[in-house]
């Protein structure tokens, strides 16, 4: 962000319009104000706040109106000025400042692009009607309306439509948005809304997705470019004032990667099979078991395995060695060589462009949609009831656990299904929670196995 | 099953195959749309960009190849003779130089074009196919693929708006798609997914209880629609019988285990077990007969349960609704099999599918490799226009390309690059107005 005189800062945002009608900006361009170093700083730890908990928040499988909530208190606590017309200001600085921290890299971005539009969005729903319209308005919408006549054609099947969400049959008052289907894929990947000739028909209570990726795709781009100017010449620029800072704001928030196995030495191929019984997560250990069993995985499962094994220390040679061993019992070395290898070698950073893959985080696990044949995912979200009792009374928890398992999978909670599970098992409280199938390899072992170096 | 040609062909027959029938320049013409003409318009560097890949003899992987005409194509493809030929999206820059452009993290490199492509294979549907297993297919569970092709296909068109569709046979146990509309071509990779998505029903797996899961009071018109167009005749009329699907204990249970209301599955197992043991008239398939049961008890007035008044649809989206391969629509850089190869197990060519007469598609007819030598050296060497492939069963595939696909599909090109050129002008011609007036 440039830092600069303080010259128009007043007349920018009137202070009338930013007390009495709250609204949301759009960050289109980064406002010419002065920005003291300490709320440079403490400003984006108070808006990274927001984001974690919304991240968290996903990640435990909070249903959308207690999302609602969390967000709404949570943007009251943190973004909390004592002059409140400093609030807007605030809102803007500390967006900006992270936009810095966060477009590095394609991961950074994509986190920060995902939190980012979810706020929007949770913001865009609290406003009124009339700041919607002119958020609407910003983005060109409001000429989309579909008339009377068009919605007459086309009543039958927008009922349809609504009926198969629950909801009853639109009037002639709802207002609908006839819009490319591009710019609502959210709405098309749920067969939320009705599509006929490459337009999709959005009504009014659906608008939030329609202006979320509008903008989203606005955010993204505006990541992209504020990334350039980064490597280009900000960061040198600034090498010994906002770098540092901007650097250590990323990485202390958003908690180990597990991309690098550490504090217990690699795990051997020969040790696969004990610690996979005693420290593997239940996702991990479907994999495993189905692995031996169909000596075959789906694409989605051997990533979700491979990179966590990688996370566990399997370097790479005893890796192909693993699934070389299981692979060839059905389909041959030879096929296995030609067809397999490269992906595994591909995880480890070895082929292709070269990344160094991190292992799948609970909440990229739980978000994942397995399909016929896969048998990756959280088993806590995908399996019935029954089949999730019987996996887990393999593993050994006892009946009175199980009941409390089986209570938070009802509630959705599958991480704090998980850690019951990992209470249970080992004997000991976890109070930090799983949040990712690493850390419960991580944590178990160092249970299991205190004294070993 | 697919009788002959089961085993590997021999590479030598691929050679002539290149050498006089493949269409070098329809391909060209193809993925060129367009730019490859003399309209001031035109991208000549588009065709260039486009990836090309190889798979040689020995599992030898040839990736980034690319080419700047139909003539470097052809003796690439002529001198290399690859079992198999995939194409991949169009990037930025030459993929050939992609290293060239490859500085740190700045991504010069990355797919800007790529057709939305669909790809069905009949190994997904094992568990609702009796006939046979993994890569075989039949006349009695192809009509799966023919239900596939007619859904997509109508939704693309009526939905989505495409008009540019391809449709191919994969050479052996499935489909492909090519949608290759401009819009389609530009679609970033989560509006991809979103029309993936769109098209999916199957939510979970073998773990989770229900394989498709219709909620709500009303289907979504599009699945409504498929339901009704092709879903329910297809399944009524074809599948039920040459599948069998309620002939045994076995298979009828699997139906049973569908229906949430166990007093109205354990009804039905009483009847069918008891006709299982009185030999039922000769007459009336069994299979419909059970069928017809099923349906009467699930919605009759008894039980208006919103539920169970679903499950008859679930039952047949089960059975008959498309299973895509969700991942290979989702990306633009994933790479498809070309047409008009020759699939190296089968020896069949994947040849085009007219999506309006799908039902009479057979694959097992489908031309071999080693048909076509046969009737080129039949037909010995005849000096043709259109090029040797007229005198050989593959003339009516290349013929349906041309038509059907190829024809309209470059015109609407032509007109893409005329209308954004002349705008293009039109704008540069305002602001020089502007400036101008300044």
């Amino acid at each position: 962000m440039e830092i600069v005189r303080p010259q128009s800062h007043r007349n920018l945002f009137s202070p009338n319009d930013a007390v009495s009608v709250p609204t949301i900006p759009l960050y289109r361009s980064a406002p010419p104000l002065e920005v003291r170093l300490e709320d440079f700083e403490s400003f984006a730890i108070d808006r990274l706040r927001i984001l974690k908990g919304i991240s968290d928040g996903m990640s435990r499988g909070k249903k959308p109106d207690e999302m609602e909530k969390l967000v709404k208190e949570s943007w009251k606590v943190h973004m909390r000025h004592q002059h409140a017309s400093e609030v807007l200001n605030k809102d803007i600085i500390s967006h900006f400042v992270l936009r810095l921290v966060y477009c590095r890299t394609e991961d950074l971005r994509k986190w920060f692009l995902s939190m980012e539009c979810a706020l929007f969005r949770h913001r865009f729903r609290f406003l009124t009607t009339e700041a919607q319209r002119a958020i609407m308005d910003e983005f060109d919408l409001t000429c989309k309306a579909v008339s009377n006549v068009e919605f007459e054609n086309i009543k039958e099947k927008l009922g349809q439509v609504a009926r198969s969400m629950g909801q009853p049959s639109p009037t002639v008052d709802t207002i609908f948005y006839k819009v490319p289907f591009e710019e609502v894929p959210e709405l098309v990947a749920g067969r939320k809304v009705f599509i006929s000739q490459g337009y999709a028909y959005v009504a009014m209570n659906q608008v939030v997705s329609l202006v979320a990726t509008l903008f989203r795709s606005q955010l993204s781009k505006t990541l992209i470019l504020t990334n350039r100017k980064w490597t280009a010449s900000i960061r040198d620029h600034e090498k010994h004032r906002l770098t540092p800072i901007v650097e250590a704001l990323s990485s202390s928030y958003l908690g180990p990667d597990f991309s690098q196995p550490r504090e217990y030495a690699e795990i051997s191929l020969k040790d696969i099979d004990q610690v996979a019984k005693t420290s593997f997560p239940l996702c991990m250990r479907h994999l495993f078991d189905k692995l031996k069993e169909d000596h075959h995985l789906k694409h989605g499962g051997r990533m979700q395995l491979g990179l966590f094994l990688k996370g566990v220390g399997l370097n790479l040679d005893d890796a192909l060695a693993f699934w070389r061993a299981e692979f060839s019992k059905k389909i041959g070395l030879e096929k296995f060589e030609k067809e397999y290898s490269y992906n595994i070698r591909h995880n480890y950073g070895k082929e292709g462009k070269r990344t160094d893959y991190t292992p799948y985080s609970c909440q990229k696990v739980i978000s994942s949609t397995p399909g016929a044949g896969d048998q990756h995912g959280c088993p806590y979200r995908q399996f019935s009831e029954e089949n999730l009792r019987a996996a887990l009374s393999r593993m050994g928890v006892n009946s009175r656990a199980m009941e409390d398992v089986m209570d938070k999978v009802r509630n959705r909670h599958y991480q704090l299904a998980c850690t019951l599970t990992f209470e249970a098992l080992h004997g000991v409280t976890c109070d930090a929670g799983i949040n990712h199938p690493n850390q419960y390899f991580s944590d178990s072992q160092k249970i299991l196995q205190p004294k070993v170096d | 099953m697919i009788p002959q040609q089961e085993s590997e062909f021999d590479i030598g027959y691929l050679k002539p195959y290149y050498g006089k029938l493949f269409p070098y320049a329809d391909m060209f013409k193809w993925m060129s749309y367009g730019h490859d003409g003399k309209h001031p318009g035109c991208d000549q560097s588009y065709f260039g960009r486009r990836e090309f890949s190889y798979t040689l003899k020995g599992d030898f992987y040839l990736r980034f190849q690319s080419f700047n005409s139909a003539l470097e194509l052809e003796n690439s493809i002529k001198e290399k003779c690859p079992l198999k030929i995939d194409i991949g999206p169009v990037y930025t820059v030459d993929p050939a130089k992609r290293h060239a452009y490859a500085q740190g993290d700045n991504k010069v490199f990355t797919p800007v074009e790529r057709e939305l492509i669909f790809d069905i294979d009949m190994t997904d549907y094992d568990d609702v196919r009796y006939c046979c297993k993994g890569a075989d297919v039949c006349l009695d569970c192809w009509p799966l693929m023919t239900i596939a092709i007619k859904v997509i296909d109508a939704s693309l068109r009526d939905d989505f708006g495409f008009k540019h569709i391809l449709w191919v046979y994969s050479g052996r146990r499935g489909v492909h798609c090519w949608v290759c509309d401009g819009k389609a071509r530009r679609l970033t990779n989560e509006q991809r997914a979103s029309i993936a998505d769109y098209f999916r029903v199957y939510k979970g797996n073998e773990n989770s209880h229900k394989k498709v899961s219709l909620m709500g009071a009303a289907l979504h018109p599009f699945l409504a629609t498929s339901y009704t167009n092709v879903l329910k005749d297809y399944f009524e009329k074809i599948l039920l019988t040459n599948q069998n699907l309620l002939a045994t204990e076995e298979r009828y249970e699997k139906i049973l285990s569908m229906i949430p209301d166990e007093s109205i599955a354990s009804e039905l197992r009483g009847r069918w077990q008891d006709n299982n043991r009185r030999s039922s008239s000769a007459k009336e398939n069994i299979n419909v007969v059970r069928w017809e049961q099923c349906k009467q008890l699930l919605q009759s007035g008894k039980h208006k349960a919103q539920g169970l008044r679903r499950c008859v649809e679930e039952i047949v989206f089960f059975f008959t609704y498309p299973r895509l391969d969700m991942e290979v629509s989702k990306h633009m850089n994933h790479l498809l099999k070309a047409p008009f190869c020759v699939h190296p197990k089968t020896g069949r060519v994947c040849v085009p599918i007219d999506p309006n007469r799908c039902d009479e598609f057979d694959p097992t007819t489908v031309p071999t490799l080693f048909q076509l030598l046969e009737e080129l050296n039949n037909e010995g060497l005849r000096a043709d226009v259109n090029g040797e492939w007229s005198g050989t069963s593959l003339g009516s595939a290349v013929t349906l390309f041309r038509s059907s696909f190829l024809e309209p599909l470059l015109k609407a090109c032509k007109e893409e690059i005329e209308r954004s050129y002349s705008l293009k002008l039109q704008q540069s011609k305002n602001s020089i107005g502007c400036s101008s007036k300044r």
